[in-house]
């Protein structure tokens, strides 16, 4: 599904984020990324929508080279993956409602009724149905995560990757958080999440990938690896 | 927290997307419509911000669009009295009745003319008398020193300065005319200052168009610059240059189309307050000019070309400022 090659990154700045990194996800796999802060986990996540671009080595999402995807065609790549990150990113100015049917949108969908169901759904998975009307100022960090959430899963993404998406969560919350992309892997979304909190990912009986300065180290209980 | 039970992803994204072009379409013309209204619903919003903005756009178009109304209407009152124009034919005194018959049946016969009225020496002394005042005076001179008068009125087609010109000058050279008199050279002089200041409303129009374009692009780089992490949301999430742009498009058309309304607006109102002084003063001059309103071109003009220099504005401020926001 996702594979990296030995992939470096030298940002423009001289510092070297990635290092000769080489792993594979499978289709339906969930993994986690750890590591301390600075060794490459936001940087390798970033190469998959291509918001970064490797200096060296290869990634392909099923098979296709992301070398070869053209500027004009990277919306239609990133409209098959979904993103979370630490901080939600949600739109204030705009309802829970409209914060998740924002990749409708975007993929051209303005249908009401379905979007609306679709919507509706995705925030029903996340348990937030009732507060659909509501800004996301008035939500709590765990709700605004879970809306980031919702919104990621709503256009059926096939991959789901989050940037530390538990960072700013207390242990329960986050232990729920864990337990939603869980079942969205069920289900056959291939997750791949980065966190430093080593005793909630332990506790996920997943593989666990270790990056320390740029290199991976370890590879542990994976279907793949380097 | 009641999490729900997942269900898998029916269809990926990409297979979603090759749906039939009819669907394609209806989803095209609903992405256009709800970007139309949405637009419309966030200028609404910040109206005390976009209501200066549209002011200073009305403002800027209101001022080439009141001179070319102007210059229109006093063209038009040119024309009219072109129209009018007649070359006064004085023969030569003493100009035998055979000769004259003879004249009459020529110019008659010429298609650059369209009708002719004598008027005797007779007549012009009657007349003369009647309106300088100077009848007693008149009473003793031995002959009437008047010559007889041939009133040349050209053809409907004929009716252009260089026309008549060319008409007078062919007059003057018949054997039984002395003196061949076109009255309307300072409406030829009016004509040429009229183009002139038209050269000049379009240079202005030029300028002031200029200014429109830089005010709304300037206006979208602002929007641009208060909605980046909202863009950079917007492309993370698949939405491409196109989708980004779109509502800031129809931004620069709304602004467009709202200050040529208010220009439209403007002008009427200085048409309304000047059409009573313009009636009183074209009264003196025994004429029933009036401003009246802004006419129908115009009108079209003003609500075509303010919503295409919106868009324009809006278009090389997007091309400018939106690829430089990525994702980070």
């Amino acid at each position: 599904m996702i594979q990296f090659s030995n992939v470096s990154k030298r940002y423009s700045n001289g510092f070297e984020a990635l290092k000769d990194v080489s792993l594979h996800i499978a289709k339906a796999e969930m993994a986690f990324l750890t590591g301390h802060s600075g060794a490459g986990k936001s940087t390798l996540l970033k190469m998959i929508p291509l918001i970064e671009r490797p200096s060296a080595g290869s990634v392909t999402i099923d098979e296709r080279p992301l070398a070869q995807v053209k500027r004009r065609k990277i919306p239609a790549l990133r409209r098959d993956i979904g993103v979370i990150f630490q901080d939600s990113k949600l739109l204030n100015d705009r309802t829970v409602f409209d914060n998740v049917a924002l990749p409708l949108l975007v993929s051209g969908l303005h249908h009401p009724r379905e979007a609306g169901r679709r919507v509706r759904a995705a925030l029903d998975k996340v348990g937030l149905l009732q507060r659909e009307n509501d800004f996301p100022v008035y939500l709590s960090g765990g709700e605004r995560q879970r809306v980031g959430i919702a919104r990621a899963v709503v256009n059926r993404p096939k991959v789901l990757i989050a940037d530390e998406p538990t960072g700013n969560l207390d242990p329960a919350l986050s232990r729920e958080i864990m337990l939603l992309f869980e079942q969205f892997n069920q289900v056959g979304v291939t997750v791949l999440i980065a966190s430093h909190d080593l005793e909630l990912i332990g506790a996920m009986d997943k593989r666990i990938m270790v990056l320390s300065k740029g290199r991976l180290l370890a590879d542990q209980g994976g279907l793949g690896g380097t | 927290m009641a999490l729900k039970q997942v269900q898998p992803p029916s269809r990926p994204a990409a297979q979603r997307s090759r749906t039939g072009l009819k669907q394609r379409l209806r989803n095209y013309f609903a992405l256009h419509f709800h970007v139309l209204t949405t637009t419309l619903a966030q200028l609404g919003r910040s109206l005390s911000g976009n209501l200066m903005t549209t002011m200073v756009i009305g403002i800027a178009l209101a001022l080439p669009a009141t001179l070319h109304v102007f210059l229109n209407k006093v063209d038009n009152l040119g024309a009219s009295w072109q129209e009018s124009a007649q070359v006064s034919l004085f023969l030569k005194v003493k100009l035998p009745a055979q000769a004259l018959g003879g004249l009459t049946t020529e110019l008659n016969s010429w298609p650059e003319i369209g009708s002719l009225e004598y008027i005797s020496p007779e007549q012009a002394l009657e007349e003369f008398k009647q309106t300088s005042g100077l009848g007693d005076a008149l009473a003793f001179l031995d002959q009437n020193p008047l010559p007889g008068v041939m009133l040349v009125s050209p053809a409907l087609a004929f009716q252009t300065p260089a026309a008549v010109e060319t008409l007078r000058q062919r007059l003057s050279q018949l054997p039984e005319v002395d003196l061949a008199q076109l009255d309307l050279e300072w409406l030829q002089r009016l004509h040429g200052l009229i183009r002139l200041a038209e050269r000049a409303v379009l240079l202005l129009g030029g300028l002031l168009a200029l200014a429109v374009l830089f005010v709304i692009g300037n206006t979208i780089r602002l929007a641009i610059q208060s909605r980046h992490d909202e863009i950079e949301v917007i492309k993370l999430i698949g939405g491409s240059d196109a989708f980004v742009r779109r509502p800031f498009l129809y931004n620069g058309m709304w602004f467009g189309l709202f200050g040529g309304l208010l220009a439209w607006l403007l002008v009427n109102v200085l048409l309304v307050n000047l059409d009573q002084p313009v009636r009183q003063l074209a009264e003196l001059y025994g004429s029933d000019f009036s401003l009246g309103l802004v006419d129908t071109k115009t009108t079209l003009l003003l609500l075509v070309l303010g919503p295409l220099f919106g868009l324009l504005g809006a278009w090389l401020a997007t091309g400018r400022h939106l690829r430089a926001i990525e994702p980070s």
